[in-house]
């Protein structure tokens, strides 16, 4: 069995608003393996994103984090110290941002920010550092990597800027890597090179990867792992091919509707759409989050809250009132064969 | 780089000129010169004889024309007062006035970049209320006030201070207070400003998912990029504080172009007011030019491209 | 650069718009409850001024060189009769001080509009017709910057002879400079608003869309402006009667008591405190009731 590099249990995240507690992130949990991709999936708003800063600690301040567990290599990485935190970051997990054009420093070169990193975490001199960022560079795809270096960000494009970043977060080796969303900024042509750049290096690097997107057709072609998000909530997560093949949660099923997928949907065929909109998280909800939006559902859904349960296979958890086999007839019945 | 330079030089010197269009028609046409420097006394004769003297009596765009290619030589014409080159006066007098420039600018930048910094690291604390206390306070008072307060307090009450003159460096403590704080207000809110905005830029974010100590991620990250408005900022209010030296060198009697500038105006001492007048302009289009350059120098996006 | 075709850089309009450290301040203490007492100190200033011939105890110019320098009320010889004591002529200083406000609202209000006129005309002109017409009114902007305020302003009164309306004018023509800025970028940013193009589409003349369309929209910021600039020509008259240069003697003024107070001030502090605490005050409450406004008709707070 591979390594584990990250375990998350019960995770949850609390914005306090002017108008009650904004329950961000519900108790979601998931393991990331060394050499597994998981990707976490969902529309905006439902925490995705929140959750991935808070496993790398950088939450907004008023933002309020508590868990089970949270361990990085077995160890734990919750309420330890800011330094001891930092001494983490960018050093065993690296993360990478969605929006390419400002998250780098327009006031220092590229070598300058690649080449940081490095020094911080591992004393090495500079010259070392700078070799390592030609390296990495070349790995990504830069071409005439070392002249690169004493540029700024502002002479680069979108999709040359994010691959500065990805080679940013690799410079210390980190055993993980965080991309929130890497390729929602950029044009659809850089997007698909930018995934499989991404994919390549976590195989070549071994690395875990956790890829947050909200685009399915990604998942499909590059997770080992899928975890689905709803309204702050896990609302499914197992293997790819379990996820795709055998999807259970209605919001799955629903969202699976929306993207054609070559060779299965019926040119000229209607997609499918998910009518209504996310629920506001501020303030105790008990119900099933869903429930305003399912075509299935009944009045319990409405009246009580819904706890993960276990699919078709032992490595896959949905959370529905209905049995994995009720699940399946529905979508059975939906898709006319 | 060198384009925007140039582009800038070229603009800097245009508005000299402008200001020395502006600057000489406005002492023609708010009175009579040859009246003015003849004195109250004078007789017909006597004013008509200083204007002939004084080349006044040409059109003015002759006049201009003469005095601008002059003063591009460096030769103001005289003072009719103490009877010197304005040009040689100005020497004397203009390295006090920079003194007390510097000094003032110094006690702004130091009182309100790390308060304003301050502030923006911990809104809604003690700290940023009482920097933004120093802020209203600075915004509403009047700084011959203040200049005066100062000297009843720190001068007569507990002798601390020379309340006038410049035999040393404790002359200037009081002035540079008085007329550096009049600038600390508009410093300290841009910096404060500039701060919260970068604090939550996506690349300060970038910062700390490398894990860079704090203390990095604030001065090399954020300040840096926070800091390059307060320089254009700064420029300016080092122009205005050269401009107000009139009134605060006037109250500490501090030897230098402003006093000079107004016992100009009470000798009616028409030539010397007008050259004041330019150099200080001069100054502050000097000190824009060299901020804009600065600017560029710090700001990438600038330099380049 | 992105105005790299204006010929000169001017400051931005931010940073005079931007919610200033007083309102900052005072929202944090009290809600808006800033605004509500600066404005209610200054109505408080503006009856005084505009009642003083009613409310004062004595004529302003009476001078009785008998009563020099009485202390106030709470100094060791005050008495009821002079609540404010008297100055170096025995004149009463609350009936100075109550004139004095007129003086210093009158100069602030004229000088404001005067420059409000100015200001707004190029300002908007820059920002509406842009090009060619918005680089030469922003080099004229640059120009009138490089100007030393204060420093002309004495040559000037110096040369013409020193008098209320001189002040006024000289004041008013001078610090339009806040105006022409900010009108000039509020109305560039109106201007690219579809309404324009909308009334454009239409037929409507130039004049008619200054007027009916952008004038509205850029009120508020006009109106905060004209503020700030009230308390800039308080403190600059003060400044110019405080060096002899600006209203003349015996008319009261805040900055003119000062200057007169100036001998005295090493054995009697309070003669020049009293003004210099009313400039303060004044000059505090107007910039009070600026930030207020801004802040209440800044687009995010109108839900």
């Amino acid at each position: 069995m591979a390594e584990r590099i990250l375990s998350v249990d019960n995770l949850k995240v609390e914005i306090p608003v002017p108008s009650g507690m904004l329950h961000a992130v519900q108790g979601v949990s998931f393991k990331v393996d060394r050499g597994e991709t998981l990707c976490i999936v969902g529309e905006s708003g439902c925490g995705k994103s929140l959750t991935s800063l808070a496993i790398m600690d950088l939450l907004p301040t008023k933002a309020n984090r508590t868990a089970e567990r949270l361990e990085l290599h077995g160890k734990n990485v919750l309420d330890i110290p800011e330094d001891e935190m930092a001494d983490i970051r960018g050093n065993l997990m690296g993360m990478i941002f969605q929006e390419p054009m400002t998250s780098l420093n327009p006031a220092y070169t590229i070598g300058n920010q690649l080449e940081e990193a490095l020094i911080r975490h591992r004393k090495v001199s500079r010259d070392e550092a700078r070799d390592r960022a030609v390296y990495l560079l070349e790995k990504v795809g830069i071409t005439a990597a070392r002249s690169r270096l004493r540029q700024y960000p502002h002479q680069l494009s979108g999709g040359l800027r994010q691959r500065v970043m990805i080679a940013m977060t690799l410079m210390c080796g980190p055993g993980l890597i965080i991309a929130d969303e890497p390729t929602t900024a950029l044009d659809v042509t850089i997007q698909a090179q930018i995934l499989l750049l991404l994919a390549e290096l976590q195989k070549e690097f071994d690395m875990g990867l956790i890829l947050i997107t909200h685009d399915l057709g990604v998942v499909a072609r590059v997770a080992d792992r899928v975890c689905v998000m709803y309204a702050g909530q896990v609302v499914e997560q197992g293997s790819a091919k379990q996820v795709f093949e055998n999807p259970t949660h209605p919001y799955t099923q629903g969202l699976l509707e929306c993207i054609p997928i070559p060779g299965k949907t019926a040119r000229g065929s209607h997609l499918g759409s998910i009518p209504g909109i996310v629920p506001s998280l501020v303030g105790e909800m008990n119900c099933c989050h869903f429930s305003d939006r399912c075509p299935y559902a009944t009045d319990i859904c409405r009246t009580q809250t819904v706890d993960l349960r276990q699919g078709f296979t032992a490595d896959h958890d949905f959370r529905c009132v209905l049995t994995s086999e009720q699940c399946a007839e529905n979508l059975k019945q939906k898709v006319p064969a | 780089m060198l384009f925007y330079a140039l582009k800038r030089f070229g603009v800097a010197i245009l508005v000299a000129v402008a200001v020395s269009i502006v600057t000489f028609s406005l002492l023609r046409f708010s009175g009579d010169p040859a009246a003015a420097m003849a004195g109250e006394s004078a007789t017909e004769e006597d004013i008509e004889y200083v204007r002939k003297h004084y080349g006044l009596d040409r059109p003015l765009p002759v006049q201009y024309a003469d005095w601008a290619v002059k003063a591009m030589q460096g030769d103001f014409g005289e003072s009719i007062y103490l009877k010197r080159a304005v040009s040689g006066i100005l020497a004397d007098r203009a390295p006090t006035t920079m003194i007390l420039g510097a000094l003032s600018l110094s006690f702004a930048l130091i009182l309100a970049i790390p308060l304003g910094v301050l502030a923006a690291m911990f809104p809604n604390t003690l700290v940023d209320r009482v920097a933004l206390g120093i802020a209203v306070i600075g915004q509403a008072l009047p700084s011959f006030f203040f200049a005066l307060i100062m000297i009843i307090v720190f001068g007569v009450w507990l002798r601390w201070l020379p309340i006038s003159g410049h035999a040393s460096w404790l002359n200037f403590i009081m002035p540079s207070i008085a007329l550096g704080y009049y600038a600390t207000p508009a410093i300290m809110r841009l910096t404060r400003a500039g701060m919260m905005d970068v604090m939550s830029s996506d690349y300060i974010r970038t910062a700390r998912a490398k894990g860079l100590k704090p203390r990095v991620v604030l001065f090399k990250h954020a300040l840096r990029n926070a800091i390059i408005p307060v320089v254009s900022l700064s420029a300016v209010q080092l122009g205005f504080m050269l401009g107000g030296s009139i009134v605060i060198e006037t109250i500490f009697s501090l030897n230098g172009l402003g006093n000079l500038a107004w016992q100009s105006i009470q000798r009616s001492d028409f030539e010397v007011m007008q050259a004041i007048v330019l150099t200080i302009a001069s100054f502050y289009i000097l000190l824009t030019f060299l901020a804009d350059l600065l600017n560029a120098f710090l700001d990438p996006r600038i330099r380049v491209s | 650069m992105a105005n790299g075709t204006v010929a000169a850089k001017l400051p931005s309009a931010q940073e005079i718009l931007e919610p200033s450290a007083s309102s900052l301040l005072l929202k944090r203490v009290f809600g808006h409850a800033g605004m509500t007492i600066g404005g209610g100190v200054l109505l408080f200033i503006f009856l005084i001024a505009i009642l003083a011939p009613l409310l004062a105890p004595h004529d302003p110019f009476d001078q009785d060189l008998s009563k020099r320098f009485l202390d106030p009320v709470w100094g060791a010889k005050g008495t009821w009769l002079h609540p404010l004591g008297t100055d170096g002529f025995g004149r009463d200083y609350l009936s100075r001080m109550m004139f004095g406000a007129q003086t210093s609202l009158l100069i602030g209000f004229a000088a404001m509009l005067i420059s409000g006129v100015i200001g707004t005309a190029l300002g908007v002109a820059a920002g509406y017709f842009g090009g060619r017409v918005d680089m030469i009114i922003t080099f004229i902007i640059t120009t009138r910057l490089a100007m030393p305020v204060i420093l002309v302003a004495l040559v000037v009164v110096a040369l013409i002879g020193s008098s209320l309306n001189i002040v006024i004018w000289v004041l008013g023509l001078l610090i339009w400079d806040r105006f022409a800025v900010v009108m000039r970028a509020t109305t560039q940013q109106v201007r690219s608003m579809d309404y324009i193009a909308a009334a454009k589409a239409l037929g409507c003349s130039t004049t008619r869309i200054i007027f009916t369309e952008i004038m509205p929209n850029v009120a508020n910021a006009l109106i905060v402006v004209a503020t700030l600039e009230v308390a800039h020509a308080v403190l600059l008259e003060a400044a110019l009667s405080f060096l002899g240069l600006g209203v003349q003697p015996p008319t009261p003024s805040w900055g003119l008591m000062i200057s007169e107070g100036k001998g005295m001030m090493f054995f009697k502090a309070w003669v020049i405190a009293i003004p210099g605490f009313a400039l303060f005050m004044l000059v505090l409450c107007i910039n009070l009731m600026g930030d207020g406004i801004r802040d209440v008709t800044a687009p995010e707070n109108r839900n």
